[in-house]
This record gives structure tokens, sequence and C-alpha cells, in this order.
């Protein structure tokens, strides 16, 4: 009966790395994603100037509004963090105000990335123009679809927060889809890198 | 609490603990990792016949040359679904079913860490597998063979939905794999009971840990291949379509940096399992266990700087050849380690020959000869003959089926009893072991022959004056044989379940902490949670008495169990829809189907997974 001190470890709230199951498994799920958005990149880096036919991405790609989409991007990140420390200390209107800047900004990417979409049309670029066109929209799409998926959560927190079911000892699940919303933004940092800044 | 032992007979019968549901909603609704896994072993085991009985009119059809008794398309479809349904819906999910069982009992939890998520793979792989198969009932199965190079797969070669089917069956599968690999990754990392450090962890345990790390990588590169691939043949990309400039190379990369992991993500889980049953029936310790958990991780590594040793042919010239010549020599040490620790735990041990020792021991032997074929093509000049023909059938059918397959058949006999409480027939099972044995043998052996005499694989029929005959005809029969060993283990199946021989809490006197739980385990496992401080923590007899006063005794009160769902398989059924929906082509149609997700992703998320008022 010696165990019977050490029988109830497994309350809730305990592991064996002290880390919660759902963090650890968030960070594998994004570990995943990295291989996931790895082979995508890999890809528009394996056919980077074999295109037979324009137009090319030195033809069409606007660095400075691209430039401009990226930090509207970025600076829903640090709207985020603020989101978290607002749930953190119970201060759940700044957080649904700042869950709100997210989404705007993520709108706002969406929205500018958008209309480089429409512009490359116009120029001729489409799914099948070339291997170019696939491959960056295939990859780039991806990325949308990605953001959109995080807005569509950030929107369920927010209806969370104003139910009040996310008090600070919960915070987590705020902490969480920031895990996401931040991993979204860092690859978008390494698209931009390798897609738009070395051409 | 001086009378419970591991001798004493603990079946649901003698002991008088909380009743259970056992209706048909109970399982459609439950979440218990154990049932999940008897779900995942009936499926595997359908599967398996289903691809089985289509291996067999491969055989009929090529036991004579020039033979018409299927037509080439159809041989086709037949070889590709064979291969598909053996390695997606037979070998993995197989191997899926043991890890759902075992890991948390091995480890000392009362569940994986995220029971919803756990049914929610189960069922999509399950759909997704009716949903692969339903090609037939269209007319539609997939056609491009189980690699699915391009270009056969484009649209100009292959016009029709056959091998949308396949695209977007795997995608299904995909999820499945990558949301197991999650769960079991956090489960072993953050769910161990006291004192189970890693380095303490049953090897099965480690196989699995490795295997998921496998799983979440390696699936997405095939992921997004298949993504490229739907997309070149509904939207009209050009990934793929040289007519465009793209390049059919890079499927083949894509797929075999998938491919590959893959390999060992089948093989790994059964050298988990007889890592765990040949120390058992040899009353002695694993030799070198921590070499054995080395080798196994670094096979893991190794298994991917390899991928392009299945593209010798395709001529990516003598630097890339000789970097994947010397990799894939380089894996085999890790695998030939692992050999001799299982031999240096035989030796010396007073050894038991159960039905699961010679699976163990069988595996041994066949294993290592598709080793030593592995070896032959490893080298390129050699591989450019081998390429293709039946010598390479004959290599993986050695090391899948040879390895993959029996060590889970050795897993079967071993951990049957804890499943249900009653032994499998040994005498049925010996007869099952030499039965497979020899139909084995007798099938796959020939084929090295047939192969270097020039046999093309994935060809209907071959000539006569090619002067295979014979090797055709004992691979024939063969098949059937092993066919028979296959229906002998169903048989045996059914009938030791109903009236197999009573089992108690630990009939093998094995060492780890899924054996010191009653047979069948109560469906929270652990009354409480026992502390570990060994590797085989019921083989020292301090441990074992004060780890079994926590197991075995029925608690006061039971522990609280997340509740059942009937969320997953709905949410399931949505993924599924929604994937299939895909072959429209049309993107509203797409972008509808997405809708059922989304909302039943919210009704899962708001419902509580623990009963009321315990305030998870």
């Amino acid at each position: 009966m010696a165990q019977a001190a050490t029988a109830s470890v497994e309350e809730h709230g305990h592991t064996s790395t002290g880390v919660s199951n759902w963090k650890v498994g968030f960070w594998t799920f994004i570990a995943s994603e990295c291989l996931f958005f790895g082979t995508l990149i890999s890809t528009y880096m394996v056919y980077k100037g074999r295109a037979v036919v324009g137009p090319y991405p030195e033809e069409i790609f606007d660095v400075l509004h691209t430039t401009i989409s990226t930090t509207v991007l970025l600076f829903s990140s640090l709207a985020f963090v603020l989101a978290l420390h607002a749930t953190q200390q119970g201060k759940k209107g700044i957080a649904i105000l700042w869950l709100f800047f997210v989404i705007a900004m993520g709108a706002g990417f969406l929205y500018m990335e958008g209309t480089s979409y429409l512009k490359y049309i116009d120029y001729g670029l489409t799914l099948g123009s070339s291997t170019f066109g696939s491959a960056y929209y295939v990859l780039t799409g991806t990325h949308k679809v990605h953001v959109i998926l995080g807005m569509v959560w950030i929107g369920a927190l927010i209806w969370l927060l104003f139910r009040g079911r996310i008090p600070p000892a919960k915070s987590e699940q705020v902490e969480i889809a920031g895990l996401y919303w931040h991993f979204v933004d860092i690859i978008w940092i390494v698209i931009f890198t390798l897609v738009y800044l070395i051409q | 609490m001086s009378t419970i032992g591991l001798e004493t007979p603990v079946g649901r019968e003698a002991t008088a603990h909380h009743e259970e549901d056992t209706g048909f909603w109970s399982w459609i609704t439950t979440v218990d990792h154990k049932r999940i896994a008897i779900m995942y072993f009936v499926a595997a085991t359908a599967f398996f016949f289903i691809a089985g009985l289509k291996a067999l009119v491969i055989r009929a059809q090529l036991m004579f040359p020039e033979q018409t008794l299927i037509t080439p398309e159809l041989y086709n479809q037949f070889f590709t679904m064979h291969g598909t349904t053996m390695i997606f819906l037979v070998a993995m999910p197989m191997a899926v079913a043991f890890f759902n069982y075992l890991v948390p009992l091995q480890i000392g939890a009362r569940d994986v860490a995220f029971p919803r998520l756990n049914a929610l793979a189960f069922w999509i792989f399950l759909f997704g597998g009716i949903y692969l198969n339903s090609s037939f009932l269209v007319g539609a199965a997939p056609h491009a063979s189980w690699v699915g190079y391009a270009t056969l797969t484009s649209p100009e070669f292959s016009p029709g939905q056959n091998t949308n089917f396949w695209l977007i069956g795997l995608s299904i599968l995909g999820i499945a794999s990558i949301m197991g690999g999650v769960n079991f990754i956090t489960t072993i990392i953050n769910m161990r009971a006291p004192g189970m450090k890693l380095m303490r962890m049953p090897l099965f345990t480690w196989m699995t840990l490795v295997t998921s790390f496998l799983l979440i990588t390696a699936i997405p590169v095939i992921g997004v291949a298949l993504i490229y691939l739907g997309f070149d043949r509904l939207f009209g990309t050009v990934f793929f379509q040289p007519a465009g400039g793209g390049d059919p190379v890079l499927w083949q990369h894509l797929f075999w940096i998938f491919g590959h992991p893959e390999v060992y993500i089948l093989i790994l889980p059964a050298f988990g399992v007889i890592s765990d049953i040949i120390p058992t029936f040899s009353k002695k310790p694993l030799f070198g266990y921590p070499i054995v958990v080395y080798a196994g991780i670094l096979i893991g590594f190794i298994g991917w700087g390899v991928w392009s040793h299945h593209m010798f042919t395709v001529g990516l010239g003598p630097i890339a050849d000789s970097f994947f010549v010397a990799a894939t020599m380089i894996i085999a040490i890790p695998t030939g380690v692992k050999i001799f620790n299982w031999l240096a735990t035989m030796w010396g041990g007073s050894l038991k020959f159960t039905t699961a020792m010679l699976f163990c021991v069988g595996l041994l032997a066949v294993f290592t000869v598709g080793g030593l074929s592995g070896i032959m093509h490893a080298s390129a000049p050699v591989n450019l003959q081998q390429h293709d023909s039946y010598f390479v059938v004959a290599h993986f059918h050695y090391v899948i089926v040879g390895g993959a397959m029996m060590g889970l058949w050795a897993g079967l006999y071993y951990w049957f009893p804890k499943v249900r409480g009653r032994f499998l027939d040994e005498t049925l099972g010996k007869w099952h072991f030499w039965t497979t044995m020899i139909g084995f043998n007798l099938t796959f052996f020939p084929m090295h022959f047939a192969g270097l005499f020039g046999m093309p694989r994935r060809i209907f029929t071959y000539s006569a004056e090619l002067n295979v005959d014979i090797y055709n005809q004992l691979s024939t029969v063969g098949a059937f044989i092993f066919g028979i060993s296959s229906v002998i283990m169903v048989w045996n199946i059914v009938k030791s379940w109903r009236s197999g021989e009573p089992a108690p809490a630990n009939p093998w006197g094995a060492p780890h902490l899924e054996w010191a739980t009653p047979s069948p385990p109560h469906h929270y496992n652990f009354p409480r949670i026992p502390t570990v401080r060994s590797r085989e923590p019921l083989w020292h007899k301090q441990e074992r008495d004060e780890i079994l006063a926590v197991t075995m005794p029925d608690p006061e009160e039971e522990p609280l169990m997340p509740n059942p769902s009937y969320w997953p398989i709905v949410l399931a059924a949505a993924i599924t829809l929604s994937w299939a929906l895909v072959m429209t082509g049309i993107w509203w149609v797409i972008a509808l189907g997405i809708l059922p997700v989304i909302l039943a992703t919210f009704m899962w998320a708001f419902e509580p997974a623990f009963p009321e008022g315990h305030g998870h």
C-alpha cells in the first residue's frame, strides 16, 4: 500500500512532462504542418526558373504591395499576443477587442492578396498556365486556407469569451489558437522571403 | 490481498465490477481505446480478406501463360487495389489496433491523450476504406498501381474516376493517420505512470512512438503530392504534366519520400511486438535494450534518406545514386543489430514455443530473407536488372508479410488472452503458423526466380517462351495454401472468442504493466495508477506485489472516464463526404461540402468531454 500516496497523480492536469496534452499534441501537429508546407515550398523552389511560358515571377510580382500585406499579417500576431495577455488577466472585453483586430488584419491580408491574384490572372497567370502558376497558386492558396481556418477558430474564441466560458484558468484555449496563428505567420515569412524577395 | 496473484484467473466473470454497456450504440459512440482497437482489428481483417481474394484471382490468372481469366483492365484494378488495400487498410490499421490496445496499458494510463480524436481517426479510416473500395461498385477502381506514377495518372491516360477514387481515398486515410500519430506521440510523451521513464518503456511502446513520428512527418508529403495530382486532374494544373512543363519525376520523389518511411511505419510495430514477446518466452530480459531502442530510432531517421533507391532506373546521375546506395546499405545495419539482439535474447533462455513465439521465430527467418534481397537491390547496377520484375515483388512481400504481418499475428496470439480473457486455440494456432509458413514461402520464394528470369510485374500475363510457368504454378498453389491459413486464423478467433480456454491475468508470466490488469481489463484500465521502478516491473517480486496491490482490487469509486460521443462518427462521415465531393471538380459543390465539417466540428467542440459536474 506504499503506493497509495502516489496513486492519484493522474489527476486532471498532471502529465509526465508538466506540459498539457493539448500543447504537446498541438506542437506535434505543427511539426506535421512543417513537413506539409516544406513540401509545397520545395516544389516551388524545384520549379523555380523552369517555367516554359510566361508570365514569369519577375514580370508580375509587386514586392511593395506584398510587403504591406505581410506587415499587416505580422502585426496581427502582435494583436494576438495582447489578446492572450488580456485573457490571462481576466479582461475579456479587451481580449475580444484584440481578437477582432486579429481577424480584421487577417481579412486585410486576404483582401490584398486577393487583389494580387486578380492582377496576376489579368497578366495571364493561371493554375494551368505554367509550373510557376501551378506551384505559386497552390502554395499561397494553401496558406490562405490556413489563414481562413484561423479566422474561423478565432471567431469561435470570441464567442466563447463573450459567453464567459474562457476564464483566466482556461486561457490555454486562446494560447493554442495563438500557436497556430503565429505558425501561419511564420510560414508566410518563409514564403515571402523565398518567393517574393529572392527572385 | 495475498490471494491476488498473477496466476489467479480474473476474467470478466470472476469480478463483479460495474456493468458495461455492450450494445450496438455503445460501440458506435465508444471512445475507449480498447474497443477502438478491437474495431480496428476487425476492420483490418475484413480488408485483409478483400485484398487477399484479389491476390488469389491474380494468382489464378497467372497460373498458366497467356490466360484470359480476367481482362487486362480488371487485372490492373486488382493489383492496384490489392497493394493499396494491403498497405493502407490492412498492415497500417492492424498495427494501429495494437497501438490502441496496448500503449495506454503498457505505460500505465487510463486512455490515450485524446479519446474522441482516437474514435474520429478510426471512423475516418473505416469510411475512407469503404469509399476506396466502393470504386468497384461503379466499375472504376484505381488502376495505376499503388505507387500511382505520373503520367499513368494524368487525365490523358487515366480518364474517368478511377484515379480520383485513389487519390481522394488515400487523402482521407492520411487524415486518420496524422490524427493517430499526434495522439500516440502525446500519449506516450505525456501520460506515463510515475517511474515509467522513457528508457523503461516496453519496446512495443517505443516503436509506436517512432512509428508515430514517421506518420506525422511522412504523411504530409504524400498529402501534398495527392493534392497536386488532384489539382492536375480536376483543375488543370501542370505539376506532373510534361506538356505544360511539369516533371513526372517530381511525383516519384514526393511519393517515395513518403513511401520509404512508410516501409518502416509498417515494419517497426512488428519489431516492437516481437521485442516484447521473445523475452517473455525466453524467460530473459531483452538483450541490449538500449541498443534495440536506439536502432529503432536510427531506422526511423535513416529511413528518411533512402527514398531514391526506388528510383535508380530514373537516371538521377552517379552522385545521387551513390549516396542512396550507401544510405540504403547503412540502414541495414541497425536492422541487423536488432536481429542479433533477438537471437541473443533467445540464446541460453528457457524457450517456450507457443504459437506467438513460433511467429516471432518465423519472422526472424523470413524477414531476414527479405532483408538480404533488399541489400541485393540496394546496389544500383544490380537494381537496374531487378527493377519492376517479380524479384522485387518477392522482396517486398518477404518484408511486409514476412515481417510486418507475421509480427502482428504473433501479437494476436500473445495479447488475445488479455483482450478476451480466453486463450486462442494453440492447436489451430500451430496449424495457422505452419500453413502460413508453407503457403507464404511457396508463394513468394519462386517469384525470385521468375523475376530473375525476366518476368515483369504488373503485366496481366506472360509468354510461354519465358519459361517461368513452373514458378508461377508453385506461387499459385502457395497462394491458395496461404489463403487457407488465413481462414484457419479467423476460425480460431471466432471459436476462441466464444469458448476459448479461460486465461488468467498474466498467462505467459510476462513482465510489463498490461499484464498487471485483469483479463480483459476494466474499461478504466487501472483503478489506481501504479508506480514503476524497472524495465520488467512484474519480474521483480517486491515491485510486482506493490503494483498488483494497486492495480488488481476493485476501487471503491470508479475513476472518471470520458463520455461516449456520437460526434466522432458524424464528423468522420462529414469529412469523408466533403472529400468525396472533390470528385465532382465543381468548386461551389466542394465549398458546400465543407459546411457539414465545420458544423460537426463546432458541435464536437462544445460537447463536454467528461460527465457534467466534474468541471474539466
